[in-house]
């Protein structure tokens, strides 16, 4: 026992591979959240005037709203005031050349293994490269150009697109949504933006990088995926941030709208800084992520593994409006040493014939929490609906918790759903089985967790599932008292 | 804002007349309750617990309380015999919210067991009404409060150590009212080690006139001591029924709960069982038969404070025209409960499109060393069971009624008397052929 205990302090002791600092010029406003502000976003992102009202009658909402509280989360007061809402590393860039980008901010993200070079890149993968408040760079635009795939950063497409964005910007998430949608929406810097025109394939994988660098900073994308009728797009999304002993916090919002026939994959791996062993530090994950499955037998699937943040709040929802739409959530949340995590789907059945899949892996080591959180709402009018919703927990340690919080809200009579849940810890005998041929138990631990978190781990595409599975190892193997 | 301010102003107008019948202990409560209530008000429906259940537009009826404690309960002493053919059972009977103890033709019950007011017990047994009244309500919301804070009676059930009371004891509560009606019902069940007993409470309502009744019910059971615990509630569409019970546990001991709504008004039943030795055991069952306007909340949570604990739960719901039904129910496992075995079901029919059923499973676990599941289904009768009874020459109408007869049964076969599992199983089926108005052995009822 005492050996494992060992086992499982060394690999809980694993430094966060992310946590650096890189020393980029960045141009950061003064901390505080007011009106001038809000202009002041505006006005260095050259905005219209119709994006400056939005951002002001959000805020002017936001400041009637209360944080909510309800969550099985224990999270400190933050301090609006003493955030700063824009950080520009690109700042120095523009003042020499417009299109050369700092070599400083080029390695920053070769490190963290996106080469922003399309010679060097992945092929297959696009990628939006998003540091602080700023798309640094975004490859193979011109390549999706082609097909007339729009892939660029947020700010790009307000000035290039400002009919499209104005269209579908904030129709599934509203500014009146939540606390922190109303928050986003005031101050949101950059993001992705994606357009899939109808009938297309999108050849590639598209993928948005988050990287919190500045300090004392908050970050707060928005993306906007659109897929028009028969159209396919697979979106990757990864995060991290440096270690710090402050938290940082970090409220974004995805939009998505799927069209007829169309299919979204949107996958996250999320692994901000999760804090120190005694709990310092670490970002606060609280987003916002929703689809609307809008057209007849339209598809989203929403696979996270979430390893980072010292809180994660998130819950990836799908509205299935149309008819035969379906909506999927594969999650494997991992949570070690005093991380705490809520976070689940919801699916909102309004379309007739509508399905939707729940898979939820959640692991807990340390001291942490994870909790599973889940609405499934059929509506009067969602005749045939189908759900099944699966929540597995796994305990790692005595001293951690692992809950399960569904919601079903059922108002039609033709609909069947079922849920349900298990908790256990490793079980003694696999280990023992896995020890006997030889397998430490070290690898054993890793292997079963791998196991256990594999029907979620393969929904994922191949080059971000071998990271992930790195990931699960890294944060967890071993943590069996 | 919620009509809190009404009762404030009651409570405080004639606090001396809700003082004067009662026994101390009931007055110092009062006392801590209602400073309580008054900070909180009724709960709204932006009250997680209450998300589904709106209590406070209830309590806004203009109800009449017998706060001077005038109505005449002597009559009713056997007019009432809502009885389980075979099944032997003692009775007594809550009118209203008082205590009328009933003609048993004799019987006793074993020496040192006490069943009636709070107030004779008070005389023999102070010490114990001082150690146990109100310490697990104490912390129940703010309807728990109300109950405390304007109880005026108390019905106690002593066991003694090592007593096995073989009959079953029946308590049939109901109300008897010209004027729309507010109760509040109040019992304290202490067993104390190695006893055992059954319990049948019966809650019916014959009036016409909006009745309302808190309920608070506290049972403390000591190590080894076993309860079978069934509630029946057939009220009708004006009544509206807020269970309370809190149950405590010691080591080995058993506790069997049956919760049954087959007609009622507006419902929500509150049900917490603390775990608080090792070895207990405790199985909650509920089922729920609702039609037109009706509402079905059950809310449980089963608290394991200590290892090698057991706890089962299965509530079934059939929900038919306009009802609605809520089921939440939360198995927490704490920190020092290892080794625990916790199993949660709810299943839930639902026949009508404007039924509305609203399902909140729940696990909170703290322990790792622990076997936890929970599972929740909504959905309709198995069509190709239908078509294979239709096809065998059963009708159709007959079918499904067999259908929702066997899946009432899964909760019903539980019952251990086996008098009145078969009584019941003849309420349910009545309940489906849409037969059961009233139980039609009651002398009120007919």
């Amino acid at each position: 026992m005492k050996k494992k205990n060992n086992i499982l302090k060394k690999l809980a002791n694993k430094a966060y591979e992310f946590g650096f600092v890189s020393k980029i010029k960045t141009e950061i406003i003064e901390s505080g959240l007011n009106e001038d502000i809000i202009r002041l976003i505006s006005k260095k992102k050259n905005e219209p005037e119709w994006l400056l009202e939005f951002r002001l009658t959000a805020y002017r909402h936001w400041l009637t709203l209360q944080m909510p509280t309800w969550a099985h989360l224990n999270i400190p007061p933050i301090d609006y005031q003493a955030i700063s809402y824009y950080a520009d590393p690109l700042k120095k860039n523009k003042e020499n050349s417009n299109k050369e980008i700092d070599p400083e901010l080029m390695k920053t993200f070769e490190k963290l293994g996106i080469p922003l070079e399309e010679r060097l890149a992945l092929s297959g993968t696009a990628v939006d490269a998003v540091m602080d408040s700023v798309s640094v760079k975004t490859t193979f635009k011109e390549e999706l150009k082609e097909k007339g795939i729009i892939f660029c950063s947020m700010s790009e497409a307000v000035q290039e697109y400002p009919d499209l964005v104005r269209k579908y910007l904030g129709s599934v998430v509203n500014y009146r949504d939540n606390f922190f949608a109303a928050l986003n929406t005031a101050v949101f810097s950059d993001g992705s933006f994606v357009y899939i025109p109808k009938g297309v394939r999108c050849p590639m994988e598209l993928s948005t990088y988050f990287r919190i660098n500045a300090a004392n900073t908050g970050q707060f994308e928005r993306t906007l995926i659109v897929a028009d009728d028969n159209s396919y797009v697979s979106y990757l999304e990864g995060c991290t941030a440096p270690m710090r002993d402050e938290n940082q916090l970090h409220a974004a919002i995805v939009e998505i709208i799927v069209n007829d026939n169309a299919e979204v994959k949107y996958s996250t791996v999320q692994n901000w800084y999760p804090g120190d062993a005694e709990g310092k530090g670490g970002v606060y994950n609280f987003v916002t992520k929703r689809g609307d499955c809008r057209g007849r037998n339209s598809k989203l699937s929403w696979t996270q593994v979430e390893t980072g943040s010292a809180i994660t709040w998130k819950y990836p929802s799908c509205v299935l409006r149309g008819d035969n739409s379906q909506g999927e959530f594969y999650s494997v949340a991992l949570t070690n040493n005093y991380q705490q995590a809520d976070t689940g789907t919801k699916m909102i059945h309004l379309g007739k014939n509508t399905r939707s899949t729940i898979i939820s892996k959640g692991i807990s080591a340390g001291k942490s929490q994870n909790s599973y959180r889940g609405l499934v709402r059929v509506s009067k009018n969602a005749d045939g609906a189908r759900n099944y919703s699966q929540c597995d927990s796994l305990l790692l340690g005595n001293e951690c918790g692992a809950h399960t919080f569904p919601y079903m809200d059922i108002h039609n009579n033709s609909a069947v759903i079922e849920h349900e849940a298990t908790t256990s810890k490793i079980s003694e005998e696999q280990l023992f089985y896995c020890n006997q041929r030889g397998i430490g138990t070290e690898e054993a631990i890793g292997l079963i967790v791998n196991g256990y978190a594999k029907e979620v781990l393969n929904k994922l595409p191949m080059e971000f599932a071998i990271e992930a599975q790195k990931l699960l190892s890294v944060s967890l193997e071993g943590a069996v008292g | 804002m919620n009509c809190g301010e009404e009762y404030i102003e009651l409570f405080e107008k004639n606090r001396e007349l809700i003082d004067k019948p009662c026994t101390r202990k009931l007055n110092d409560e009062r006392e801590k309750a209602f400073i309580s209530f008054k900070a909180q008000g009724f709960p709204g429906i932006k009250d997680e617990n209450w998300l589904h259940t709106n209590v406070a537009k209830k309590f806004a009826t203009d109800y009449g309380m017998d706060l001077a404690r005038k109505a005449n309960t002597n009559e009713v002493r056997n007019s009432f015999t809502c009885d389980v053919p075979n099944l032997k059972t003692f009775k007594g009977y809550i009118v209203n919210d008082s205590f009328v103890a009933a003609d048993n033709g004799g019987k006793q019950l074993p020496q040192g067991v006490f069943i009636g007011s709070i107030n004779s017990f008070a005389e023999s047994h102070a010490e114990l009404i001082d150690r146990y009244y109100n310490t697990l309500a104490q912390k129940g919301d703010s309807v728990v409060q109300f109950n405390t804070s304007f109880t005026q009676e108390c019905i106690v059930l002593y066991i003694p150590k090592n007593t096995v009371i073989e009959e079953t004891i029946q308590i049939v509560a109901f109300l008897q009212t010209n004027v729309d009606i507010l109760t509040n019902r109040r019992m304290l069940v202490i067993m104390e080690e190695n006893s055992s007993a059954s319990l049948l409470l019966c809650d019916h309502s014959s009036t016409d006139k909006k009745s309302l009744s808190t309920e608070v019910t506290e049972i403390f059971m000591g190590g080894g001591a076993s309860l079978d615990l069934y509630e029946l509630e057939e009220t009708t569409d004006s009544n509206t029924r807020l269970g309370n019970l809190f149950v405590k546990q010691e080591h080995d001991s058993r506790f069997n709960h049956c919760n049954i709504t087959l007609t009622n008004g507006f419902t929500r039943n509150y049900v917490e069982v603390v775990l608080d030795g090792e070895g207990a055991e405790t199985n909650i069952n509920g089922l729920a038969i609702g039609d037109k306007h009706q509402h079905i909340d059950n809310r449980t949570l089963v608290d394991h404070r200590k290892g090698h604990c057991t706890s089962n739960e299965l509530y079934k719901y059939i929900l038919d025209e306009d009802s609605t039904g809520v089921f939440a129910g939360k198995m927490l496992i704490r920190t020092d409960a290892q080794q625990t075995v916790s199993q949660q079901t709810n299943r839930n029919l639902c026949l009508t499109s404007c039924a509305h059923m609203y399902a909140q499973p729940q696990l909170e676990i703290y322990a790792d060393d622990v076997k936890c599941s929970h599972g929740s289904t909504v959905g309709q009768l198995d069509e190709s069971a239908l078509f294979y009874m239709q096809q065998r020459g059963i009708p159709a109408d007959e079918a499904r009624h067999l259908l929702m007869y066997a899946f009432a049964g899964e909760v019903t076969d539980n019952i251990k008397l086996e008098a009145l599992r078969e009584r019941l199983h003849i309420l349910v089926e009545k309940r489906f052929r849409g037969e059961l108005n009233h139980c039609k052995r009651c002398n009120l009822c007919k």
